[in-house]
């Protein structure tokens, strides 16, 4: 079990700041949602927890200062899918979700039947195992979404980082891909997804940090955060809200 | 996956033009009076011939096409991009400056290894060029860019010896060596050159992880536990050592590096780290045996090794990347 804590994070990238000074407490168990609109500084967030990105500010990674660790400590520590990846060699399915097993190599030597275990165990949840022969590169989006995601599965790291893991999937698959990351989290791991759909992040998180020019604006439950307030502010926009068993938000007009 | 024969055929295929280059050669030897030449008891002559003219022949074309093939896979998998050949780095111009130093001032007649050391000093001093260019960034992009700028020095660098030659016999002598060559190399160019290639096998060769971890880009590979710099610094070294020091000895040969990758890759699961070592193999064969047509080849001057390269290499290349892009 992992957890995860930022301590004022600043970025600055070109001069321009990024992120300002965002803490917070990441614990085992829990599916966080990051939200907030385009620009708002959620990717380099999750990259500055990584240490992919230049950062101000202490990130500790199970009390442990992420920058004491190796980058194969950290690898095993935290999975991550990034936003938007280009897949730069025509690899099979199956090759390509074995890449998530190197963090756990020895040097000098294969995969292990543990480490195929792995890999078809990250397949199967992401449902992609019929695919596992197919090239990567000439599968639809919303395939290779989720092939992607089997690549982070395949790490079966304590944490998960995800950026954007439902973007080009279909209704039903952000369902699945929400009930998968849901599942992680229930089964005692940190699972942090950068995430458009208000209700979907609703539905599933435990909690959400909402981020705006930057800056962390709110954090907490959903049904506590995601009020009409600060829709308005965060995204400019009024929503509906639906009343009942499970939340629903949906986006209406914008303000100007 | 990897075809299963595609091993033994490379491994095959290397000794055999390992053996062919020791047994073809402007004077026929039959097989059997070359056996026994080897063994000790045969004519001298044969025995020098086949000793001290063939076999660092055969040495260095095996030695130098595997580095420039194996650099070729470890560059298109570190830089991403299926142009990349061992010459993007400027190690090959770096070399070819340092040889082309050496004949234009004349140090090249003070002793044969004279050549060959100053190339391969060149090849370090493009290194150190290189290092501070791109030394602290983790980018591929600034070390293309860095080895693009290091190259074109180092090329004009070559053109303006050619310039200033006193003599056409001074350019005539730069432009043949720049052609690239094994003819008349000796164990002293094997020696000088088998430890820099080994140093490069070594380095490149152990990147395959790393490369295929590449594969996602650099967030995904450093996210995999890669390190991205120390990955960076190895390849940098072992290209600037391993194809500095076979460059020093065979002068300038093209289209190896770039087209036994693109050979080798369908044979694969196509990952980074399963084209390293075949590409090796194959570059060993494939330059062992252009050495070898190159003598068989009739001709008023012997054929130049990168003459021949290109005009093999070319059309294969092509045929090769029109299948393989479904054109044809």
């Amino acid at each position: 079990m992992v957890s995860i804590a930022a301590d004022r994070v600043s970025v600055s990238l070109g001069g321009r700041h990024v992120v300002r000074e965002v803490s917070a407490a990441l614990t085992p168990g829990r599916l966080v949602g990051v939200l907030g609109p385009n620009g708002a500084g959620k990717s380099t967030l999750v990259r500055a927890l990584l240490g992919l990105v230049p950062h101000h500010g202490n990130v500790t990674i199970d009390g442990i200062a992420r920058t004491a660790m190796s980058r194969a400590a950290i690898a095993q520590a935290v999975a991550y899918l990034p936003q938007g990846q280009v897949l730069h060699w025509p690899l099979t399915v199956a090759r390509l979700v074995a890449l998530g097993r190197l963090p756990h190599l020895a040097p000098f030597s294969r995969l292990a039947d543990s480490d195929h275990a792995a890999i078809d165990h990250a397949m199967a949840r992401a449902g992609v195992t019929s695919l596992a022969d197919r090239l990567a590169t000439e599968l639809s989006g919303g395939e290779r979404a989720r092939v992607l995601l089997a690549r982070a599965l395949a790490v079966e790291a304590p944490a998960l980082i995800a950026d954007e893991p439902l973007a080009s999937l279909d209704p039903a698959h952000q369902i699945e891909g929400m009930e998968l990351l849901r599942a992680e989290a229930d089964a005692g791991r940190l699972v942090v997804a950068v995430l458009h759909d208000l209700t979907l992040a609703a539905r599933f998180c435990d909690r959400v940090l909402v981020m705006a020019e930057g800056a962390l604006v709110a954090d907490g439950a959903p049904r506590h955060v995601l009020t009409a307030e600060l829709l308005a502010r965060v995204y400019g926009i009024t929503a509906y809200f639906g009343e009942g068993a499970t939340p629903m938000l949906v986006p209406l007009d914008r303000l100007r | 996956m990897t075809r299963r024969w595609l091993w033994p055929a490379l491994i095959l295929a290397m000794l055999v033009a390992g053996v062919l280059g020791v047994g073809i050669g402007s004077t026929s030897i039959a097989p059997g009076r070359a056996l026994a030449a080897l063994a000790g008891h045969g004519d001298p002559i044969e025995r020098a011939i086949l000793i001290e003219l063939r076999l660092p022949r055969a040495i260095l074309g095996l030695a130098v096409g595997a580095m420039l093939g194996l650099a070729g896979a470890a560059l298109q998998g570190y830089l991403r991009n299926p142009l990349a050949e061992p010459s993007v780095l400027g190690a090959s111009n770096g070399a070819a400056l340092g040889a082309v130093v050496a004949l234009y001032f004349g140090i090249a007649e003070w002793n044969a290894v004279a050549l060959p050391v100053l190339a391969i000093a060149g090849a370090l001093v493009t290194l150190a060029a290189l290092f501070a260019l791109a030394g602290r960034s983790e980018s591929p992009l600034t070390l293309i860019l860095a080895g693009i700028a290091v190259a074109t020095l180092t090329g004009a660098g070559i053109s303006l010896a050619l310039n200033l030659s006193p003599n056409p016999f001074a350019a005539m002598e730069i432009m043949t060596w720049l052609l690239g060559s094994l003819e008349d190399r000796s164990f002293r160019h094997v020696l000088l050159a088998l430890p820099c290639i080994a140093i490069g096998i070594v380095l490149l060769a152990g990147q395959g992880r790393a490369l295929d971890a590449l594969t996602l880009g650099e967030d995904g590979a450093a996210a995999l536990g890669i390190d991205l710099r120390a990955t960076r610094m190895r390849l940098m070294l072992g290209v600037a050592i391993g194809v500095g020091g076979a460059v020093a000895v065979s002068g300038a040969i093209g289209f190896v590096g770039l087209i036994v990758p693109h050979l080798v890759r369908p044979l694969t699961d196509r990952s980074p780290s399963a084209v390293l070592w075949p590409s090796a193999l194959a570059g060993a064969a494939l330059l062992a045996l252009a050495d070898v047509a190159v003598r068989v080849i009739p001709a008023t001057n012997e054929l130049k090794l990168g003459v021949v390269t290109a005009f093999l290499g070319v059309p294969v290349f092509l045929v090769h990347l029109m299948r393989e892009r479904r054109l044809w």
